[in-house]
């Protein structure tokens, strides 16, 4: 039960925060929080040697076992992977967080709540291996991320921004549930090894294209791959550690981790390779152009954490090849390793780099790039920690991002030699825009350190005077920092330890150990590969590029607003807004006659369609009795009494009219042997006259006029519509009795059981006393509310007081 | 100018019990002819009714001083412990219960737990419709 029950750790120590943060008020809450990731992450840190020999932990705790719902804890490759990036960055996020936030100034409770309620989330989205547990965290992590952005919750943009991330990530995350269930209608399980083994015979069913499309929905909305990237660059209005943890190394992987982990289900598809590939690639140029345009450090940070996910989305999309063919001895094996390994180095050094961020907007008050420069003397560690992000962002050596930069490349050089899916012919594309969108990387890369730390000393645009930030601050960044470095001298330990286990788990089908996998890392291949050409090219085109920088930047103003995805955001949110708006409006119109004319219609064409679409109409006079001259009469009265009703000019004809009608009615009471039915139809039509009468003499003498009623000609068809309706209605049931009537009993058994003669009343009283007892309730109700209507109108009175 | 509403008045005082016995009788008599509690109860408030229209309402109510929600509310409670009563012995909610008897001067005649069900109609039925013309005559 342990596996499982660590998932919830960070859950259940949220209760607590509140309660040390009220009660010890001089040491910073976030000290009491760090051990949680920190236990953790020892915790999972003691898997990583039986894990790297291809075992896997698997723990199951029943939630719904009636329904088969169970929250499953699955520890691979992967998921190991994925839970010590959450908990060791957690770690690191947390001790920033300490000397980042005031415990004086902020709701600190408020902040580890949220984030320990994410960490849960998350450890659960990458260890569910059931698909509604992982759907239930994976919606907790977007509720706790709009928490954790909208911290700062009395700030227009923070509100903003976390709606908007809501909106979106909600909107994906629904769409996977979607594709989830159809991926249960398919399987029969919820579990996702089963749905993997079963993966070959999912392919043929006709809902396999649907479930994919969905899934890789909500993967690409968390991910902020496009065109759903537009909530991550608004998220940034987050504090910066939560920008540091969830924007960057962990939730936005959560995309990552599904592609990942379903990669060998979809991957035999051709359209899942080419939509991964290709909005990854696209994700990859389009994020990078747009990070040079940004101003605002977390800015650049955010488009390029957008570029950097589509580069691993990339990676993943063309590692679903292996799959298929000859893929597996090609060099497209690559694919797999190098999207690993570039996940645990984009974590490396774009947490440090957003620690920077935030460092750099803690002691000089501003994150804007343009009054920003010359703080390298000032603050030289931050310096370090950030040149050392960057280099290894832009794909230098001696960084880890150089490695994953040149697999990278490798990998996608390699899409060109495939030869099924059209990849001979447009597999070309792929590496070429990889290249550009690298260039544009190492500009942006530069463009973040550069810009920020050297150059003109301003210190007149500064809101505080700057100095270097306190160590306990600088620590997380320069531990991360080091792994970069570290990472770069030791890629095949990391390969074998994390990386491998990792790929074994997304290309079960080729290995059967993460032992099997033959691919060394290796900085330097004794000869000089297309890549490494590649690399020199980059290298020169972006230092020309950032030099020129200045000259070519103002293309970016000519990009026309109306035409970005932002806008067309607003744009939407604002049409659904007014759109639905105007929709209800334009038949919510508030008069009581158009609703009555909608439901008399709706009625009126539901109950004649379906008696004609039955074939339910059928007239017979077989039952009817003979017609007497007394009935004959009275429909001419009943008839002629209506009509005076309906086209009389005074109100008060009207009245006469209806009540001619009643008295007729119960003089039909009379004939068919209704007594009962009779006396109390006269005496009720009586009251109802003169209360009808009541009514029209306190009628307002205002606007009184006499007039007949006017002729509309669309009331006349629904009137004559519901009037048919009933008739044939009425004609139908009439000549189709399928039962007998009961009638029989109660005649047989007035006397003998219930002791009456007439069966009216013993019916009313006895045999159906339920029914009377109610209606004497309606009656006394009315009453009571006649009652209170007249006795009780205060208000209107003291209000008429008021306007005189 | 003070009108003089002699006839009326007189007529009614002979009129009024005319309707309310013949109620009454409606009202007994609903087990085995046509009437019962419903059409008695109207036919008795139509007979105060006429009281109502030949004096005025303060007069009646000196005559007659019923609190009508009150009355609905005995009626309805009477007609509820009717229908309750059997789930104490044992017997269905609303089970009726009758047996002959001789009674004096009366003869044999049957006695039936409808009629307390009935009788809870016909006040509420008096009630409501009293404190509905009552309330409306009132209001300014």
């Amino acid at each position: 039960m342990l596996q499982v029950l660590y998932i919830f750790i960070p859950m259940l120590a949220a209760i607590f925060v509140p309660l040390l943060y009220k009660s010890i008020k001089n040491i910073h809450t976030g000290w009491f929080v760090l051990a949680v990731p920190a236990t953790l992450a020892i915790i999972y840190a003691s898997y990583i040697g039986k894990v790297a020999d291809g075992k896997v932990f698997l723990q199951e705790l029943p939630w719904i076992p009636s329904l088969d719902i169970s929250i499953v804890s699955y520890l691979d490759g992967l998921s190991l992977l994925f839970s010590l990036l959450i908990t060791g960055i957690g770690s690191l996020v947390v001790l920033y967080s300490i000397f980042y936030l005031d415990k004086h100034k902020e709701k600190l409770h408020n902040f580890y709540v949220y984030l320990l309620l994410f960490m849960t989330a998350m450890l659960g989205v990458v260890q569910s291996d059931h698909l509604i547990s992982l759907y239930f965290f994976w919606e907790l992590t977007s509720i706790s991320s709009f928490l954790l952005i909208g911290y700062w919750y009395s700030r227009d943009a923070s509100r903003f921004g976390a709606l908007k991330s809501m909106m979106i990530t909600v909107g994906g995350g629904l769409m996977m549930l979607g594709g989830f269930i159809l991926l249960y209608i398919m399987g029969g399980t919820y579990s996702i090894r089963e749905l993997i083994v079963m993966a070959p015979n999912l392919v043929q069913h006709p809902l396999f294209t649907w479930s994919l499309v969905l899934i890789l929905l909500g993967a690409f909305t968390k991910s902020a791959q496009f065109p759903f990237y537009i909530w991550l660059p608004d998220a940034m209005e987050a504090p910066t550690p939560v920008s540091a943890y969830l924007h960057s190394a962990t939730m936005v992987k959560a995309g990552i981790y599904l592609v990942a982990r379903f990669t060998p289900i979809f991957a035999v598809s051709e359209l899942w390779v080419w939509l991964v590939t290709g909005v990854g690639i696209l994700t990859l140029f389009w994020g990078s152009f747009f990070a040079v345009k940004q101003t605002d450090l977390k800015g650049i940070l955010a488009f390029s954490t957008v570029s950097q996910l589509g580069l691993i989305m990339s990676l993943l999309g063309a590692s679903a090849l292996a799959f298929h063919g000859n893929g597996a001895t090609d060099t497209i094996k690559y694919a797999a390793f190098a999207a690993i390994f570039h996940l645990i180095n984009h974590a490396t050094f774009k947490g440090s780099l957003f620690m920077i961020a935030g460092i750099v907007d803690h002691e000089t008050g501003t994150r804007d790039i343009r009054k920003l420069g010359g703080l390298m003397s000032i603050m030289p560690l931050s310096f370090t920690v950030a040149a050392i992000g960057s280099l290894s962002m832009a794909g230098l050596p001696p960084f880890n991002g150089f490695l994953s930069k040149e697999m990278f490349l490798t990998a996608m050089l390699a899409l060109q030699n495939f030869e099924f899916f059209g990849f001979d012919t447009w597999g070309a594309l792929f590496p070429i825009i990889a290249w550009i969108a690298s260039i544009f990387t190492f500009v942006y890369s530069f463009y973040f350190v550069f810009r920020t730390f050297t150059g003109k000393y301003k210190p007149e645009k500064l809101p505080h005077k700057p100095h270097e930030a306190p160590i306990g601050m600088l620590i997380s960044p320069m531990i991360l920092a080091a792994l970069v470095v570290t990472i770069f001298f030791i890629p095949n330990l990391v390969g074998d330890t994390f990386v491998k286990p990792a790929v074994q788990a997304i290309q079960p089908f080729l290995y059967d150990s993460p032992k099997d996998i033959d691919i060394h890392v290796a900085a330097w291949h004794g000869e000089i590969t297309p890549e490494l050409v590649m690399t020199f090219g980059i290298v020169l085109l972006g230092v020309l590029l950032f030099v020129a920088l200045p000259k070519w930047q103002g293309i970016y103003q000519k990009f026309p607003r109306a035409l970005t995805l932002n806008n067309a955001y607003d744009k939407i949110m604002l049409g659904l807004d007014v759109g639905l708006n105007r929709v209800s409006r334009l038949y919510m119109t508030g008069s009581m006659r158009h609703y009555l004319l909608y439901m008399f219609s709706s009625i009126a064409a539901i109950v004649i369609g379906s008696l004609f679409v039955k074939n339910a109409f059928t007239v017979s006079f077989q039952d009817t009795s003979p017609i007497r001259p007394y009935e004959i009469i009275l429909v001419v009265v009943l008839v002629i009494g209506t009509a005076i009703t309906i086209l009389a000019k005074s109100r008060l004809t009207a009245i006469i009219g209806l009540g001619a009608v009643g008295y007729t009615v119960a003089l039909f009471f009379v004939i068919f042997n209704a007594p009962d039915l009779a006396l109390t139809q006269l005496v009720i039509e009586t009251i109802s006259v003169a209360l009808f009468l009541l009514a029209f003499y306190h009628l307002p003498k205002l606007g009184k006029r006499e007039e007949r009623m006017r002729f509309q000609l669309n009331r006349a068809i629904v009137s004559i519509a519901v009037g048919v309706m009933v008739t044939l209605l009425a004609l139908s049931a009439h000549s189709q009795k399928l039962i007998p009537t009961i009638s029989k009993y109660y005649e047989e058994t007035v006397y003998s059981k219930a002791g009456g003669g007439n069966i009216v009343n013993v019916i009313l009283v006895d045999y159906r006393g339920f029914d009377t007892l109610f209606e004497i309730t309606v009656l006394g109700i009315a009453g009571m509310a006649i009652l209170a209507m007249i006795k009780l109108r205060m208000n209107r009175k003291e209000k008429s007081h008021e306007n005189k | 100018m003070k009108t003089n509403d002699v006839i009326i008045q007189f007529t009614t005082k002979i009129v009024f019990f005319i309707i309310f016995f013949f109620s009454i009788h409606i009202f007994l008599a609903g087990h085995y002819t046509p009437g019962g509690g419903f059409v008695g109860g109207l036919l008795t408030s139509s007979a105060i009714v006429l009281l109502v229209l030949a004096f005025d309402l303060n007069t009646v109510r000196k005559v007659l001083p019923i609190n009508y929600t009150y009355l609905t509310a005995i009626g309805l409670l009477l007609a509820l412990a009717t229908a309750a009563f059997p789930m104490f012995l044992g017997k269905p909610f609303f089970t009726h219960f009758f047996d002959y008897f001789d009674l004096p001067l009366l003869g044999k005649q049957s006695l039936h737990t409808a009629m307390l069900f009935d009788s809870g109609v016909y006040l509420v039925v008096v009630g409501v419709t009293m404190t509905i013309i009552q309330t409306i005559g009132e209001d300014e």
